[in-house]
């Protein structure tokens, strides 16, 4: 239908959209890949760069602390998103449900997702505070503890602590993905189920699991390309530490470049965190593709 | 509908649980920032402030205080960015949607974009560091709104042409018989009926922006640059004399996206579960 002329016009119009990202992300990766490969570091003074192949690769794979930086991150990801997911169906199960107020409740569900990042780090630092925080007020009081802890203080609870407060935050985002896929199952289909002598548990398992389960699946590996960059909320809560114990992969990229100013091998850090990265990204296409398929099909 | 007494009882106490755990954090951090510094110190706590103070909200709004000044001036930048980025994003990501959904532009050159943004922020921060540095372009808003644009635009243009995918394709085909160029097409035709998809994309990317904080935290450094983020995570850092302060702070951060979120939430919530369900 449309003539030769608009055919060849699609590089004009995607020509400023191609340059903005070409400068603002594909550069600078490529100028990393680079660095990656060099000894070069972040110095006022002239410095010659070393070309050292993959001596930094070889150092960064058998450095235990950035290893360990990445079991932590993987921890706070399937942990964080997994109680999201949890958290995210049950909710969205109520909601689904009529009863009295639940359209208040369907539109306050959206509050803790509005709140920035930033903000709820720094309010859950407030509420974890080891002498005037909420939480050691409120379980004092109500007898759950006789003495008040250090939440984020103490390296054995500090990272749960940071999942918590991330969980607040994100399982909106799930419930809303999960009610969406749950208004669109048809009643019949239940009704027909629960006709046959099939109980709750049972409807839910045969009919609604697989009703949601594909969105849900990529919603979920979206939050856990999201949790998997994590570095917000650990730099305000708790600065990676204690004792390292909440210390991320971006973090641990973060202070390699801005704290010992070793640009090379920071750069083959960051190469390897976008590594695992990648990997999940094409799990995420390759299930929201056939997620796309099957509501076609 | 009749249902088990026990299970009304389940569901309404599910239900008050679900709400509690929803607001209870919001409230607290409300009634923090009225509440005495006196208070605030006690252990435990005095949960309901035995006088309701709005004066540290005055100071914050007032010029000529200290914690006034770094407050109002990282308003004004996190406005300016989070809007100048949105405003260009739009204006870049409307002819890409536009060649993405009706000129046959590769679904593989979106994902491509779409991939870009899922990348850590960690992957592009250094050579976007040493680029900004040597043009002298640090701490400067124009800076961030650059950033921000790309970091806005694969998410917009998606959202986009999945939205001109379905508006009606034969008003383009006549006007295209009539000889009208491609962009007086897209400016007279596609966007006036495009403009309820328009607002969504504008609302959510300006949500992203507000709350983005690692770029900000790395390329700017005084108060011509800051934005909330920043500003905020600098208030709660170090020795904090009164943590009512910084919750009047974070109040007033999460107003606007709070007040967004509740007056728009249809188009919200239908873009993001578009967004994070379709590839």
């Amino acid at each position: 239908m449309f003539g030769q002329r608009q055919k060849r016009e699609k590089w004009f119009l995607l020509a400023p959209a191609m340059m903005l990202l070409a400068l603002i992300t594909l550069l600078p990766l490529v100028k990393t890949l680079w660095l990656s490969f060099t000894d070069a570091r972040i110095t006022a003074l002239e410095t010659t760069v070393q070309f050292i192949g993959i001596e930094n690769y070889r150092y960064a794979l058998t450095d235990t602390e950035f290893l360990d930086a990445i079991g932590r991150t993987l921890y706070f990801t399937f942990v964080s998103v997994g109680l999201e997911g949890f958290l995210g169906v049950g909710i969205a199960l109520l909601l689904n449900q009529k009863f009295r107020g639940c359209f208040i409740l369907r539109a306050v569900i959206i509050l803790p997702w509005a709140v920035p990042t930033i903000v709820n780090a720094v309010a859950w630092r407030m509420i974890y505070h080891p002498e005037y925080g909420a939480l050691n007020s409120m379980l004092f009081q109500l007898g759950f503890i006789d003495n008040y802890r250090s939440w984020i203080g103490d390296p054995a609870t500090a990272m749960n602590m940071v999942i918590l407060a991330d969980v607040w935050k994100n399982f909106p985002l799930i419930v809303y993905v999960t009610l969406a896929a749950l208004q669109t199952i048809p009643g019949d289909l239940l009704k027909a189920a629960a006709v046959e002598g099939a109980g709750a548990i049972k409807r839910f398992r045969s009919i609604v699991l697989p009703w949601i389960v594909g969105p849900l699946l990529v919603v979920m590996v979206l939050r856990t390309i999201e949790a998997f960059r994590v570095f917000d909320i650990v730099y305000v809560m708790t600065r990676g530490g204690p004792a390292d114990s909440t210390k991320t992969a971006s973090f641990y990229v973060y202070q390699e470049y801005f704290s010992y100013l070793r640009s090379g091998s920071g750069a083959s850090y960051a190469v390897l965190v976008a590594g695992i990265s990648a990997v999940l990204i094409l799990a995420y296409y390759s299930g929201a593709r056939r997620q796309n398929a099957g509501t076609r099909a | 509908m009749n249902r088990s007494i026990k299970y009304s009882i389940f569901l309404y106490a599910t239900a008050v649980l679900v709400t509690l755990f929803t607001l209870l954090p919001l409230v607290w951090i409300f009634l923090m920032s009225i509440s005495s510094p006196h208070d605030l110190t006690k252990a435990p706590l005095e949960w309901i402030p035995s006088e309701f103070d709005f004066s540290r909200y005055g100071r914050l709004v007032d010029l000529d205080n200290g914690s006034g000044e770094r407050f109002l001036s990282a308003l004004r930048n996190s406005l300016m960015t989070a809007g100048g980025a949105t405003f260009i994003a739009l204006l870049v990501a409307v002819p890409a949607a536009y060649a993405f959904s009706r000129r046959n532009a590769s679904m593989a050159l979106l994902f491509a974009f779409l991939a870009t943004i899922m990348m850590p922020p960690i992957t592009y921060i250094l050579p976007l560091y040493d680029i900004f540095s040597q043009f002298g372009m640090l701490n400067s808003t124009t800076t961030l709104i650059i950033v921000y644009s790309a970091m806005l635009l694969p998410f917009a243009t998606w959202l986009m042409k999945s939205n001109i995918d379905v508006l009606p394709v034969e008003v383009e085909h006549a006007a295209f018989m009539e000889g009208a160029s491609t962009l007086f097409t897209l400016r007279r035709v596609v966007l006036p009926l495009a403009r309820p998809a328009i607002a969504a994309t504008a609302i959510l990317s300006f949500l992203v922006a507000w709350d983005e904080f690692f770029y900000a935290l790395i390329f700017t450094n005084d108060l011509t640059a800051k934005t909330l983020s920043v500003a905020i995570a600098d208030f709660s850092a170090g020795r904090v004399t009164d943590y009512g302060v910084v919750a009047a702070v974070g109040v007033l951060a999460t107003l606007p996206p709070a007040f967004l979120a509740i007056c728009f939430q249809k188009f919200i919530v239908s873009g993001l579960v578009a967004g994070s369900v379709k590839g």
